[in-house]
């Protein structure tokens, strides 16, 4: 088939309902949903950068006084719950949405229906969250929420029940997200698709959506016991009753360590699906990757302790955790080193979506290494709480998963919009960034060596932090501008980048079979698959479905597609507003706390029921 | 919603099938949590009254008996297992329900309508139990707000009696279905999915009823 040729003249069959917000509004399409993903993670992505960026301001030079010590609290608390709840995981889930159904040759995913529902709960969550800032109480806790810092007694205002809430709410959109995944990629593969054909990155998401199933159940309980203990009385965290004080942090963390590969992993799959292409060679050490991701995730529920060595657990779980921290860089170290072969001996396109993924082997590598460097726990008690700690997750989080999901981006926006994003724009974005996020981030490992704590907002001059501060500022700033390069060319290439053809890469798997964008039923006929990389074994005798110029429409295909409709949403909005009826709980007002929590309820019964009892099709 | 079988699965099996067994995962790791912080907080209340101990004064102002009803939670426990043998029942009614009738007992046998009632029944029977649990534990003087033993209790409890809610519900769903047009044996799997939530909700409570109420 042509693969870097202009795109197919074709016309694409846009009936009334695929126009206009009220199709968004009711879309029970993964692609769309994926979209929707898409643009308001980077919104959300967008908002946690700001905040980044007051924080930034105000470390700049000793003694700050931009922002007040209670609203830097809020900053950094809301910098990284946005960043992770709101921005890093829903990017990864708009690739979950656009790719999965693609890759494993299926029409959509399995419950069309839940997976707008996680979208919407997942928007209204964000919104919920962000509402804070309005009444000047957004969360405050970190994003750790430490309790008892975060009960009643030492934190009496709105902000962390705006916390404890919001996360309430989003882990519903993730749980339904994930079970809907997973019965996707077991029950839905084209024939041919076995297992062990499955394209890296639905490997990888499948393994995430397992992380999700077991991991946000837990915090949940946590979360309710914290909500319990606010707003009824009971003495969870009350030490004076009892409570253990490391219950909160025991629970926090097994469920806040397999979050960290919750946000590295897609973007490990990205990466593994973009440099094979751009190598033009397969994935070295398929099986190896695949069980080193499993590997990886299994280990991932058994370090949680490592965030706590500095509680004083004894020798023998410092031990033991230590030992598995360190256990879990081997996969990942192997991961690296497949990648590496990938490349070796390919004749390696360096097109930005790729440069990203080769930024991603540096940085996250640097970031991996420092954090060997606190598996082992007298090394940890000089580092934990320092700025070198917040060095270390920057790198595998901004050096590691945001470079992932740029890489993905500037690949799959082909696919997504059928157009390219400005390769010349592109590189800019590019470097800017490598080179901001190493000013910013390089020099906090010498302010935190030097002793210069987390979550302070400003600091005394000569400390020997003043230095390091003012350059991880101007770094900031770079990549700020760097961020809004890439907006500019996000909002442009929507609309006038070049168009894309089915595969403007010459990529190997499923998706890039299809039309760019694809028609909203994927494939007019399900394909067999007979290899890992479909495309490529079959190159130029790729079985084409055009009749002619024209992507005929699903009604033409007589392919039954599931109905708009409004339900997931209403349902979405009912769930949020009952939950959003525990904050007057606060303020004993009962009567707004009943209105809102059974009213919230009762139409999330009917929306519900509605749902469930209309047809899908 | 209903099935359409234009599409084979990859398993062969119902793709609700496969997500209710992930979500019954999901569900594993949250008793879990629930379990673990009562285990981790059994002995640890600074005051009474307590699951198996008497209580004496100074700890409690009065001498408390051990406040944990083993007997009168034996029966509810009872009452839960019975309701799952219903399910089953209810089930294979429904897989059943082309075959021609000819007996009594065939027909009892038979008849889905009655064994969801009956499983809705009993489940809301074992919802009576905790009730008249809970206001007699309130009585005694433990209320979620006591001690560790009771915020831990309760909600343990509470979070397992509010999935018996919800399956009570999703039953006196089905019997509305099946009364208004009768459940057939393509129906099957919309029970069976329900059946599966109801016998883990079963089994919950029987790792709930030994670690908590029959372990000292």
């Amino acid at each position: 088939m042509a693969t870097t040729a202009a795109a197919p003249p074709y016309v694409s069959t846009h009936e009334a309902s695929n126009t206009g917000i009220w199709s968004w509004l009711t879309t029970v399409d993964h692609k769309r949903i994926g979209a929707l993903y898409l643009v308001t993670a980077l919104t959300f992505f967008m908002i946690g950068g700001f905040e980044a960026e007051i924080i930034r301001a105000q470390l700049m030079h000793p003694n700050g006084t931009l922002v007040s010590a209670d609203t830097y609290n809020q900053l950094f608390t809301m910098h990284g719950t946005t960043m992770i709840f709101l921005a890093v995981m829903p990017l990864s889930a708009a690739f979950f949405n656009f790719l999965i159904p693609l890759q494993i040759g299926a029409r959509d995913v399995a419950f069309p229906r839940l997976n707008a529902f996680s979208y919407w709960v997942y928007l209204f969550g964000g919104l919920f969250i962000n509402a804070s800032w309005l009444i000047g109480a957004a969360p405050n806790g970190g994003w750790f929420g430490y309790a008892p810092l975060t009960t009643m007694q030492f934190n009496p205002g709105l902000n962390i029940d705006f916390w404890v809430i919001g996360l309430q709410i989003l882990g519903v959109s993730s749980l339904a997200a994930a079970f809907n995944f997973i019965t996707t990629i077991i029950n839905m593969r084209a024939p041919g698709m076995q297992l062990m054909r499955m394209p890296m990155f639905t490997w990888m998401a499948f393994i995430v959506q397992f992380l999700l199933i077991l991991a946000f159940p837990v915090i949940t309980i946590a979360l309710v016991f914290l909500q319990f203990d606010r707003f009824f009385g009971t003495q969870f965290y009350e030490l004076a009753a009892g409570a253990d004080p490391l219950l909160w942090q025991h629970l926090f963390w097994i469920f806040g360590h397999p979050e960290v590969y919750i946000l590295i992993l897609p973007a490990f799959g990205l990466v593994s699906e973009v440099l094979p292409t751009f190598s033009g060679k397969p994935l070295f050490g398929y099986p190896v990757m695949v069980y080193s991701g499993m590997l990886i995730a299994f280990l991932g529920f058994g370090v949680w302790a490592h965030h706590m060595f500095a509680v004083g657990m004894g020798p023998i779980a410092d031990s033991v955790f230590g030992v598995t921290t360190l256990l879990i860089g081997i996969p990942t170290g192997v991961k690296i080193f497949n990648w590496i072969f990938t490349m070796w001996g390919g004749n390696v396109r360096f097109t930005v979506a790729c440069k990203f993924a080769i930024a991603l082997l540096a940085l996250f590598t640097i970031g991996g290494i420092s954090g060997v460097m606190h598996a082992s726990p007298p090394a940890d008690l000089q580092q934990t709480d320092s700025y070198f700690i917040v060095a270390h997750f920057h790198y595998v989080l901004f050096g590691g998963s945001m470079m992932g999901i740029f890489a993905g981006i500037y690949y799959y926006f082909p696919k997504i919009t059928g157009r390219f994003l400005s390769e010349k724009l592109g590189n800019w974005h590019f470097w800017l960034t490598f080179i901001g996020m190493n000013l910013t981030f390089f020099p906090m490992h010498f302010s935190g060596l030097a002793g210069m704590p987390r979550r302070i907002y400003r600091y005394d001059a000569g400390q020997g932090f003043d230095v390091y501060n003012l350059i991880s500022s101007y770094g900031a700033y770079l990549l700020g501008f760097a961020t809004l390069l890439f907006v500019w060319n996000f909002i442009r290439s929507w609309r006038k980048g070049a168009k894309a053809g089915h595969n403007p890469w010459n990529a190997p798997s499923l998706e890039w079979s299809l039309p760019s964008p694809p028609p909203d039923y994927n494939f007019a006929a399900i394909p067999t698959v007979t290899s890992r990389y479909p495309l490529w074994d079959h190159k130029g005798n790729v079985v084409d479905y055009h009749d002619g110029d024209q992507v005929k429409s699903a009604k033409e295909l007589g392919i039954p597609m599931p109905l708009s409709t409004i339900k997931p949403l209403f349902t979405a909005l009912f769930m949020t507003l009952m939950f959003a009826g525990l904050l007057f709980i606060h303020k004993h007002n009962w009567p707004m706390a009943y209105t809102f929590m059974f009213g919230g309820a009762a139409g999330m019964v009917i929306s519900l029921y509605s749902w469930l009892l209309s047809p899908l099709e | 919603m209903e099935h359409h079988g234009h599409t084979p699965t990859t398993t062969g099996l119902d793709n609700r099938k496969v997500a209710i067994w992930a979500f019954i995962g999901s569900e594993c790791m949250l008793f879990a949590s629930l379990i673990s912080t009562y285990l981790i907080y059994k002995g640890r209340s600074v005051k009474g009254p307590f699951p198996h101990e008497v209580c004496s004064p100074p700890v409690c102002d009065t001498v408390m008996k051990p406040i944990l009803n083993i007997p009168v939670t034996s029966a509810s426990t009872f009452v839960l297992l019975v309701s799952s043998l219903a399910m089953v029942l209810a089930l294979a009614a429904v897989e059943n329900a082309d075959q021609p009738k000819h007996t009594l007992g065939e027909k009892i046998l038979g008849n889905s309508k009655l064994w969801l009632f009956m499983t809705a029944l009993l489940g809301t029977t074992f919802l009576g139990f905790q009730a008249f649990e809970f206001t007699s534990f309130v009585h005694e003087g433990l209320t979620i707000r006591t001690n560790l033993f009771g915020s831990s209790f309760f909600t343990l409890t509470g979070f397992h009696g509010a999935h018996v809610t919800a399956g009570v519900l999703w039953l006196l769903t089905l019997l509305a279905i099946d009364i208004r047009r009768g459940l057939k044996p393509k129906d099957a799997l919309i029970v069976d999915i329900a059946a599966l939530y109801w016998h883990f909700v079963d089994v919950v409570w029987i790792a709930i009823f030994t670690l908590v109420y029959l372990i000292h």
